[in-house]
């Protein structure tokens, strides 16, 4: 009987070499006259164990990582067809540390199974929840989505629910379901592994939100700067369409749902809901004022439910098992799990997906294992670029969405990045501001021209012209920020360069005066 | 860069943007998927492709120009024949990715944003490709790299001068 093994595809294993060494397998086995069958799955979430190359043994699947086209040969040598020791065995994959103590809903067939295999979504649960929901009324399906606590997964928390009875409560001939693909957070990569892994996950929670609230025709809005989940997605819609899971009359139902991919055009901004949303119309990716909400008047002025990837691609799990099952998970108002990610200067850098409420400290030390560079750990950023930077004090800090915001930061999308002793906060909050002024749709004041002003002023600070004063200045112009932008860009910018100003003030300052800017 | 300019126009196929104009003019929200195919076609979105956007969408002039100059993929030129962006975002800074770009001014003098004198290579600036777990991360013509190393950009810088695209 053939072998099967697993070599990824996911990008990021790619992009570590994981098609030369699939390539180099096939050679090889070929060689040796073996019989094997190479599966290419999306990751596990352990990129640091990229390219990780399982065997199917009857114990389960047994990894070997990090693997090399030089490796190859020894693998064979080794006997690695049958599970056996090597200097890159990892054991039982669902065995090893990182992968033990998570609990996968979002993810947990992510890395199992063939992206693009319907048979083996299937055989992993997929489309159970389809099946279920087009037996439920739709308001019972909008009833189990607010019950399970679901909130958005795109950073901003809103109650999943709450915006889904919006939008089934308005009454229109159009609905639209959207998207947002648009993940630009830099630390954050949870939404392209899930399009690269388990693609029918998120196109299945598309339909159902679909029929939650009446809407037929669905869009994802993937950033051009993924051009491999694009081409997942792609050929994944293809394929539930010639199923019959999308289009006219899916599963035999009376129902019809379809899907579009679009793609960004490389603006940070349209990862804003209402951006997203102009720039799906054609139009420049402009920040809208609400209200009203896009669940009342939204896509081409029509009722719109715009969410996260991860949060549509964990309905069907809350509509397979229950609101009740989700909600059990988390801590406080966070219910249920997030997918964390570990990124920067971190040994042992992927994603995990965990119930809220675990600390910071926790998956550093658990997860990361410390820094890549060996250097001690000095800041800690969370969120991606609008999240705030954490000293080594406040690692304790809960991840969940109330706990981080108490802290004087946020969740976000689950991004934490590292940062070693080598790190300049002042250089960090100024690129801050520069990333708000290159990336600023430029529709309210604040956000386009605070940002330009906020990088001179820290420029003046960091030269020790006039410090105080402009400290001062820096403040306020902060204070404007959050308080009068149209958007998060502009509103969340000033977190970043104030948690670096109080937590860091040493870096803002001249080494004669260290400890002034702090005033 | 005005030479280049002036050669594309003249290299402009008007029939080919208009059947790729045509083939999308009909879906909702059209302009941008019509300019990614203009870009993927012609390296660019050609000037004199615009008012015939313009005229298929019945847009203003003016809005299509806005659309192409707001976001970052549409370029009003073609690029090198071999493209590196370079993610410039946080989780890469914290792995050194201005040592890096440092390293292209000085080894190679490429700077961010440039095209070498062959027109071989161009040096983009992104923020963020998702690869945050494997930093410094960068895309050569699209295709995904972790763990960015000075050698492996001037293996890269090597490879885009010997090779057409």
């Amino acid at each position: 009987m053939s072998i099967r093994i697993y070599v990824p595809r996911d990008s990021s294993a790619l992009a570590l070499g994981a098609e030369p060494v699939a390539k180099a397998i096939a050679q090889e086995a070929q060689a040796r006259g073996l019989d094997v069958t190479i599966l290419r799955n999306g990751t596990r979430g352990m990129v640091w164990l990229e390219p990780l190359v399982e065997v199917e043994t009857p114990l389960g699947r047994v990894g070997y990582g990090p693997v090399t086209t030089r490796d190859v040969v020894g693998l064979f040598d080794a006997g690695f067809l049958q599970g056996a020791d090597h200097a890159l065995h990892q054991g039982i994959v669902d065995e090893i540390d990182w992968m033990r103590a998570q609990q996968r809903i979002t993810f947990a067939r992510t890395g199992v199974i063939d992206p693009l295999s319907i048979a083996d979504y299937r055989a992993h649960g997929g489309f159970d929840a389809l099946v279920k929901a087009l037996t439920m009324p739709s308001t019972q399906i909008v009833d189990e989505v607010s019950a399970s606590g679901l909130r958005g997964r795109g950073g901003a928390g809103f109650p999943t629910g709450i915006k889904w009875c919006t939008a089934a409560q308005v009454q229109a001939e159009q609905k639209y379901i959207v998207c947002n693909a648009d993940e630009g957070d830099s630390g954050t990569f949870a939404d392209r592994m899930l399009m690269e892994g388990d693609p029918f996950a998120l196109i299945e929670g598309m339909i159902i939100a679909g029929l939650a609230i009446g809407a037929t025709k669905g869009f994802i809005y993937i950033r051009s700067e993924y051009p491999h989940a694009c081409h997942v997605i792609e050929r994944a819609l293809r394929l539930a369409q010639r199923a019959g899971y999308l289009g006219e009359r899916i599963m035999g139902s009376a129902q019809s749902f379809s899907i579009e991919m679009r793609m960004g055009a490389g603006a940070y901004i349209c990862g804003e809901e209402t951006s997203l949303l102009e720039s799906l119309e054609g139009k420049r990716g402009q920040v809208r004022a609400k209200p009203p909400l896009p669940a009342i008047a939204g896509l081409f002025g029509k009722p719109t439910i715009i969410n996260n990837v991860l949060t549509l691609a964990t309905v069907p799990w809350i509509i397979t098992h229950g609101a009740a099952a989700y909600a059990h998970l988390g801590s406080g108002r966070s219910r249920g799990t997030q997918p964390f990610q570990i990124a920067g200067n971190v040994k042992r850098g992927g994603l995990m997906e965990l119930p809220f409420g675990v600390s910071l400290r926790e998956i550093i030390e658990t997860y990361g294992s410390g820094t890549a560079s060996g250097r001690p750990l000095r800041a800690v950023q969370v969120g991606g670029p609008l999240g705030a930077y954490f000293p080594a004090h406040l690692l304790e800090t809960p991840l969940d969405y109330e706990s981080m915001s108490a802290a004087g930061g946020l969740l976000g999308h689950g991004g934490i990045v590292l940062f070693d002793d080598s790190v300049d906060l002042a250089r960090q909050a100024r690129f801050a501001m520069e990333f708000c002024a290159i990336e600023s749709c430029g529709k309210c004041t604040p956000c386009r021209i605070g940002s330009t002003r906020g990088v001179e002023l820290i420029d003046k600070i960091s030269a020790n012209q006039e410090r105080e004063g402009n400290v001062t200045v820096l403040k306020d112009l902060c204070e404007t920020m959050t308080e009068a932008s149209l958007c998060a860009l502009g509103g969340l910018t000033p977190l970043p360069v104030m948690s670096a100003l109080t937590h860091f003030p040493e870096d803002f300052a001249p080494p004669a005066t260290a400890g002034l800017a702090a005033q | 860069m005005n030479m280049s300019m002036s050669m594309a126009e003249e290299s402009f196929d008007r029939a080919r943007a208009g059947e790729l104009i045509a083939a999308k003019a009909g879906l909702d929200g059209a302009l941008l998927p019509i300019l990614h195919d203009l870009q993927k076609a012609f390296d660019h979105v050609p000037d004199a492709a615009l008012p015939l956007i313009a005229e298929a969408l019945n847009l203003s002039l003016a809005d299509v120009r806005g659309v192409v100059s707001f976001y970052h993929d549409f370029k009003r030129e073609p690029s090198g024949r071999h493209v590196l962006k370079i993610c410039r975002a946080e989780s890469c800074q914290a792995m050194g990715v201005e040592a890096l770009v440092t390293h292209l001014a000085k080894a190679h003098q490429l700077t961010l944003g440039d095209t070498s004198k062959d027109g071989a290579l161009t040096i983009e600036a992104v923020y963020c490709l998702g690869h945050c777990a494997c930093s410094p991360a960068a895309l050569f013509d699209n295709e995904p790299i972790g763990r960015l190393s000075p050698a492996m950009l001037d293996e890269l810088v090597l490879q885009a001068g010997e090779t057409s695209a």
